[in-house]
């Protein structure tokens, strides 16, 4: 508005005291209130405050009717919070990082002092492989098609393929080249799911689930939690910490129906994730993000996602992006380092707690203690976090670095 | 008042999908060795997503879109639609987009509903579009599943630009049974050819015939074109020959490349013999069920008149024939299979949303922004175009009837469909709009980007719960695209 300052942006205006995250799996034993304790324990001892210095929560869960049921009472009642505000939050796969959003922006606002974003999901009380069927609204119903994920998302291959006249062999053995880093990297952790290391041969040769992806090209489809909890920067250094994670961005770019309805997108990358990475990086104050950004956990949901993921995000040049998986420019040992800790691919992919899941790694690859996967020093981590499907989505990128 | 009817226009819809008669043959021929002797050609079938109104409206679209104006009649003839209390002549109307002042009817009960309903037309004032359709539940093993085809045909009836004029009709009743079928029935019950022959066909058949020559003033040496649809072309020979009728003037009755469909069969023949029907030429046109439905037609010079009607002996050279007869038994959902759990969502269907939007739906009708002239489906409240936006400014705009090209596309073998995988993508028209589309009429291999196709009406979701299916349109192959 005219004659009214802009507003300066959530950068470096709340900081991430805390974190935790379930091991991600099949964790048949285990109730949405177990795995929602698992996580909070964990951030709370790591936090170093009290249940009661949490002031409100926002609570992701996808899929409501496999998992907590609808609203915010059940994290309120697995937690036995004192009736603070708790906000249930949903927004496709982007869901984790939505809750991270709502604890973030009412700590910047200066709404609260100390938030809790939570986010859980039990794909595995299903009894099938997969994700479950749904319904898409009473008129959409009548003619949307009968998608599922991996075949949504694989119309991103044969598109990319044509625009960049490259051949579908070669794109495909950079899409293997990037399952077999994840499996590489999802190997030594310990709380991922998917723990075996694959052959590139193995990833080609596994059965097609849709055209051109093969079962190895889809992510885990797991149990899980995760959550952060976040404060302002002054009540951190009063906890007595010198150095801690901020957040120097997050930004929520839902698609307006373009993509699906209008002829200017060519269905071969996520418009979304390129108005959210422009808004992040200006909020975040970078202005190169190949230089700058020193690893990324990207929404790899299926492996073909990634690839188109590294160009949407202005870290490979268009078109480049099949030459720079190749050439391990996203390897744990590479450039920019992508899902070291096995990303959706090997950790696993409860929906509602992914973004934060991300977040995770980024937090503890900032703050040196990544463990035997530790990166040297990166100065800034990003992740991306994509919800529907590409020619409508929700993408959410945070940008997480260390206080200045 | 305005004279007597004629055909102004026809069309026909067969299904792409044929499998060889010796494939049924190999697999039941163990235990009715009789169906060997019927082995040859191929039979189409209608897929799980097509019935008799997805073929009656594939039968009606060119003539519609064709027409000078809408009909003031749409009448569905047909043994088999799909709904016994919800009218299936309104979704048809609906589908073709036609005015809500259109007069919506259907005739059932007999093979010759069609003839029935032609001739009860033909005394109107106002111009009908008269279409019938038929997919017969034929039974595994059953000489009719051999004889028996689905397909749609269509004429438009009106009183100038006539191409057939209606010279003379006449109608016999007899509640002659030679097969039936009750509700609930799994197929016909038929009795013995020499009883539908003998006692049905060359009894019944010359008795409306002869009066009608001889009224018309015509002997049967003046036909051209004997049509008579029953299943078995033996027996048309055999009737042709009692009325006098040259065997080179009795029409083909399309076993070899279709098989026969029931109450749509008459107007399907006609369409054959309209194909190559030559100006002034008299086509004795007859229907057969529980009594007999002649017309005499006569063609007029307009019958050569140019049209993009694809002929029908072009489209039943181009059926997908294959030989695995377990394609057959799922397409009509006779195969107790396990479907996996992806199969069990539930397809309810809002119809307060259904009514409300079934332009959108039924008829492909999107917009078009007045402003940034973008055509757009579904039409929404404000313009889908980015640089545009704005609110309230779009026109009807319909997608039914344009070419379209296959932007992006996968094959899903996860997704639940009955002919897996599903081919579904983003699909962008010629004039603009994008929608994305479950696809039809392809296999494995048969889809790339750039693929030419075009909307085709079909059943889009089953509700086996409430015995219900909704309908909207999917991509498939027009004629030109690569293997059709």
């Amino acid at each position: 508005m005219q004659g009214l300052p802009v507003s300066r942006g959530i950068r470096d205006r709340a900081a991430i005291i805390g974190m935790g995250c379930t091991r991600f799996g099949e964790r048949w034993d285990a109730t949405p209130e177990d795995l929602v304790n698992e996580a909070f324990e964990e951030a709370m001892a790591d936090a170093g405050i009290a249940k009661e210095d949490i002031d409100a929560a926002w609570f992701g869960v996808f899929y409501e009717e496999q998992n907590t049921g609808k609203s915010a009472y059940p994290l309120s009642q697995y937690l036995r919070l004192a009736n603070i505000p708790v906000t249930r939050v949903e927004n496709l796969c982007a869901t984790g990082t939505e809750a991270l959003r709502g604890a973030v922006y009412a700590v910047a606002a200066g709404a609260c002092d100390t938030a809790l974003a939570m986010g859980c999901e039990k794909l595995k009380d299903t009894g099938f492989a997969g994700l479950p069927e749904r319904t898409k609204g009473t008129f959409e119903d009548l003619y949307q098609p009968n998608f599922t994920p991996p075949g949504a998302f694989a119309q991103l291959g044969a598109a990319y393929a044509a625009k960049h006249g490259i051949g579908m062999g070669d794109l495909k053995k950079a899409m293997a080249h990037i399952c077999w880093k994840s499996h590489e990297n999802g190997f030594g952790n310990e709380k991922a799911h998917l723990r075996k290391k694959l052959t590139v041969e193995q990833i080609l040769d596994a059965p097609m689930v849709a055209y051109p992806l093969g079962v190895l090209d889809c992510c885990g489809v797991s149990d899980g939690a995760a959550c952060a909890i976040v404060t302002r920067p002054e009540i951190a250094r009063s906890l007595g910490r010198d150095s801690f994670v901020t957040v120097k961005s997050i930004q929520l770019s839902p698609s307006n129906g373009a993509e699906m309805g209008h002829g200017s997108w060519d269905g071969a990358y996520t418009l979304t994730t390129r108005t959210a990475a422009a808004r992040a990086y200006a909020e975040a104050g970078i202005s190169d993000p190949a230089r700058d950004i020193g690893l990324t956990e990207v929404h790899d949901c299926f492996s073909i996602t990634e690839l188109v993921l590294m160009e949407d995000l202005g870290l490979s040049g268009e078109g480049r992006a099949p030459a720079d998986v190749l050439d391990g420019r996203y390897d744990s040992g590479g450039d920019i380092p992508c899902q070291t800790d096995g990303g959706l691919k090997c950790f696993g992919h409860p929906i509602g707690a992914s973004g934060l899941r991300m977040n995770y790694e980024l937090y503890l690859q900032l703050l040196g203690r990544a463990g035997d996967r530790q990166l040297a020093g990166p100065e800034f981590g990003l992740a991306h976090n994509l919800g529907g499907i590409p020619n409508r989505n929700v993408s959410a990128i945070s940008i997480l670095g260390m206080n200045s | 008042m305005r004279a007597r009817s004629g055909i102004t226009d026809y069309d026909s819809f067969v299904p792409s999908q044929a499998l060889s008669r010796a494939a049924i043959a190999d697999a039941l021929g163990w235990i009715k060795p009789s169906i060997r002797g019927m082995a040859r050609g191929a039979r189409r079938y209608a897929d799980w997503d097509e019935d008799v109104l997805t073929m009656s409206v594939g039968a009606c679209r060119r003539i519609v879109a064709a027409a000078h104006e809408a009909p003031g009649q749409l009448c569905l003839a047909s043994t088999t639609a799909p709904f016994l209390d919800r009218q299936n002549a309104g979704v048809i109307a609906t589908a073709l987009d036609l005015p809500e002042t259109t007069r919506t009817f259907e005739f059932s009960g007999s093979q010759r509903a069609a003839l029935s309903a032609l001739i009860s037309l033909s005394e109107s004032t106002q111009s009908a579009l008269l279409v019938s359709s038929d997919k017969r539940p034929t039974r595994s093993g059953s000489p009719l599943e051999m004889l028996a085809g689905d397909a749609a045909a269509a004429v438009y009836l009106d009183n100038r630009d006539v191409i057939a004029e209606i010279i003379l009709t006449r109608s016999i009743q007899a509640d002659f049974v030679d097969h039936y079928r009750t509700v609930g029935s799994r197929g016909d019950y038929t009795l013995e050819d020499r009883w539908f022959r003998d006692e049905g066909l060359l009894r019944i058949v010359p008795e409306v015939v002869k009066p009608l020559l001889a009224d018309a003033g015509s002997g049967p040496s003046d036909i051209s074109h004997f049509i008579l649809a029953v299943p078995d072309p033996s027996m048309i020979r055999a009737v042709g020959k009692s009325l006098g009728i040259d065997a080179k003037n009795i029409s083909d009755n399309l076993f070899g490349d279709c098989g026969h469909a029931g109450a749509a069969h008459p107007l399907l023949m006609l369409a054959d013999v309209l194909d190559r029907a030559r100006p002034g030429e008299r086509i004795l046109l007859c229907a057969f069920g529980q009594g007999c439905d002649a017309v005499l037609l006569r063609t007029t010079d307009r019958i050569w008149q140019k049209s993009e009607r694809i002929p029908l002996a072009d489209t039943l050279q181009r059926g997908r024939t294959h030989d695995n007869y377990m394609r057959l038994l799922v397409a009509r959902d006779k195969l107790d299979m396990d479907w996996g759990m992806r199969a069990e969502r539930d397809n309810r269907t809002a119809h307060s949303v259904a009514y409300t939007k079934s332009r959108d739906v039924y008829a492909l009708v999107g917009g078009k922004c007045l402003t940034c002239g973008t055509p757009q489906f579904p039409k929404a409240r404000r313009c889908v175009n980015p640089q545009c936006g704005a609110l309230d400014t779009q026109t009807d705009y319909r997608f039914a009837d344009l070419k379209a090209a296959v932007k992006t596309f996968t094959e899903d073998w996860l997704a639940f469909t009955r002919t897996p995988p599903l081919i579904y993508g983003n699909v962008s028209f010629n004039g603009g709009g994008n929608i994305f589309l479950e696809m039809t009429g392809f296999g494995p291999g048969e889809v790339e980007i750039g693929t030419p196709v075009r909307p085709e009406f079909r059943i889009k979701d089953i509700d086996k719960q409430r015995g219900f299916h909704r309908y909207f349109w999917k991509a498939a192959p027009y004629a030109g695209a690569s293997g059709v």
